[in-house]
């Protein structure tokens, strides 16, 4: 009888004080998270710093300043840092366009659906699009060598550098635009009424209130971008077959078979862009928190 | 007036451009199938294999079940979270955002070391595999589906219904079932609609796991193929569009739609 009276009085204030117990209702999700995330990822990290007999060595970390395994990493960074500056101010001037631009208002609507669906149309059906586009018989290259222009000729190749960031941008800039034209919003009728009262030009406005306030925002955003394409696997190794050195296709490889030579140096691969999505994520987050100061 | 639209519109149009030129090509394209005339042959070849039927029904299983699961998972959780544990929602939020931090290729090669070999050995039956799978889908699309459950539930006042329904003399059960789940339909909605879209055409996790699923069937088809991968990029972009359309409609544009899976 006491015990329950007990958990009566428990049970009549659903947001009472917090309890010991209360934490058990997270088991299942923590066991979740440890299981398929944090056990895979720590295993990894533990393999990385593991030599013969289990013994502690840095050698793997070591082994990561070969040079084709800088120049895989180099790869991967120029087309993460290429695909969010291009894909990040092109988006920006999107969600600018449909939010402040005075365009009629479905217009908004249609291009953040728009939006939504190519940010997530990627992987190997946006190979298969971009093959199809611009590959060696894809329908716009033989259309501009209609014209006259041979784009493999004059050196284009969508299966390198360059084709591979093209397709990328089909994902980043539409996140981008999904990300910015939220903050966009939180931009105050009332500064720019009041910078215009106090005499400013719209070019002042920009550079003394908007910009330094959706600074944050959107350096946050193409931290994002970055992020989003240093991970992306499925969409390079559909374009290239796994030609092109980027460290997520050097790791596939990897797997597929012991192509290192060396397993310790592949989880040292792994934990290396652990260590750099872990740093451009933990920025976002923190540059993300700074513009909630201002935009809500 | 006029004037400060034109840089809008030309923005708009370059946009336009990029969004609709593959498409438009890939369109073309797959209906070149046959020399000399559009026809519906590379659509007609790709419904008539069987492979795509059988793996196009796979993957939709493993997505069904990455949704159950994780909805099952995650409801309670983040409805715990809001009712008896505020002050550890930035723990929470932390725990969600860390499969960004983990690319999926990284995702799969820990999970193949660890779970192909004892005492955690799961990589020899196709069951344990497709556990497997989707234990990997679900961390992925994790962001995604807490995300749109966490608004769920700030929109609607959960402390309350949680005390009307108690004071009723609801058990927790009967509070989770019929209170908190049809509260939250349109976000657990939201966030299947979200996984289905991640989870479809996935390559990474099934290809590794070696499981015949959509993404590495498509991959496959890729390599020998010239005008049916065209057809299944089209078909795919149309489930997209479904997917993401239907997520429109239902929030009226309310939360960005904002999904992985590169």
């Amino acid at each position: 009888m006491r015990r329950r009276n007990r958990r009566d009085a428990r049970f009549a204030r659903p947001g009472g004080p917090y309890r010991r117990r209360d934490l058990l209702g997270l088991l299942p999700f923590v066991a979740f998270v440890t299981l398929f995330l944090l056990l895979p990822a720590s295993t990894l990290v533990l393999g990385a710093f593991q030599g013969d007999g289990g013994r502690f060595t840095l050698e793997h970390v070591a082994g990561l300043s070969q040079r084709f395994i800088l120049e895989g990493y180099r790869n991967s960074i120029q087309v993460s840092v290429v695909t969010a500056l291009i894909g990040g101010a092109f988006g920006f001037l999107l969600a600018y366009a449909v939010t402040l631009g005075e365009l009629p208002t479905f217009v908004r609507g249609t291009v953040i659906t728009f939006a939504g669906v190519a940010s997530n149309f990627a992987g190997v059906p946006l190979a298969f699009a971009f093959i199809s586009t611009l590959g060696r018989t894809g329908i716009v290259t033989g259309f501009v060598k209609d014209l006259g222009i041979d784009l493999y000729k004059q050196g284009f190749d969508l299966y390198t550098f360059a084709g591979l960031s093209l397709t990328y941008l089909y994902f980043q800039f539409p996140l981008m635009i999904l990300i910015m034209a939220p903050a966009l919003d939180g931009l105050k009728r009332e500064w720019r009424e009041a910078s215009e009262n106090l005499g400013a030009t719209v070019t002042q406005y920009w550079r003394h209130v908007a910009l330094p306030i959706l600074l944050p925002s959107i350096l946050g955003s193409m931290v994002l971008l970055f992020g989003n394409a240093f991970g992306a696997y499925a969409t390079a190794f559909a374009l290239t077959g796994g030609t092109l050195d980027l460290v997520t296709i050097m790791i596939g490889a990897q797997i597929r078979g012991n192509v290192l030579y060396d397993p310790g140096l592949g989880y040292a691969l792994a934990v290396g862009m652990i260590v750099i999505m872990a740093f451009s994520i933990g920025l976002y987050s923190l540059l993300q928190r700074r513009s909630e100061r201002w935009l809500r | 007036m006029k004037r400060r639209r034109l840089w809008p519109l030309f923005w708009l149009s370059l946009g336009a451009v990029y969004f609709f030129l593959p498409l438009v090509a890939t369109t073309d394209f797959s209906l070149r199938a046959q020399r000399g005339t559009l026809s519906l042959l590379a659509y007609q070849r790709v419904l008539q294999d069987s492979q795509f039927v059988s793996s196009f029904l796979f993957s939709l299983r493993m997505a069904l079940f990455t949704i159950l699961f994780g909805v099952l998972l995650i409801v309670p959780t983040a409805y715990w979270v809001h009712l008896r544990l505020p002050h550890l929602r930035p723990l929470i939020e932390l725990l969600t955002l860390l499969p960004f931090v983990v690319p999926v290729i990284v995702l799969v090669f820990g999970l193949i070391r660890i779970y192909s070999r004892p005492p955690l050995l799961m990589t020899t039956t196709p069951a344990t595999t497709d556990l497997l799978l989707v234990g990997g889908y679900l961390v992925v699309a994790l962001p995604y589906l807490y995300r749109s459950i966490d608004v769920g539930l700030r929109a609607v006042d959960i402390r309350s219904l949680t005390e009307a329904a108690q004071s009723l003399g609801a058990g927790w059960g009967t509070i989770l079932m019929r209170v908190v789940f049809p509260n939250l339909r349109t976000a657990a909605l939201t966030g299947a609609l979200l996984t289905l879209a991640i989870v479809i055409g996935e390559l990474t996790l099934a290809q590794y796991l070696a499981r015949p699923a959509f993404g590495p069937y498509m991959n496959l088809l890729g390599k020998n193929r010239a005008y049916e991968p065209a057809a299944l990029s089209i078909m795919s972009f149309a489930l997209t569009w479904a997917a993401m359309g239907t997520i429109y409609w239902m929030t009226r544009g309310q939360q960005a739609q904002i999904g992985g899976g590169h």
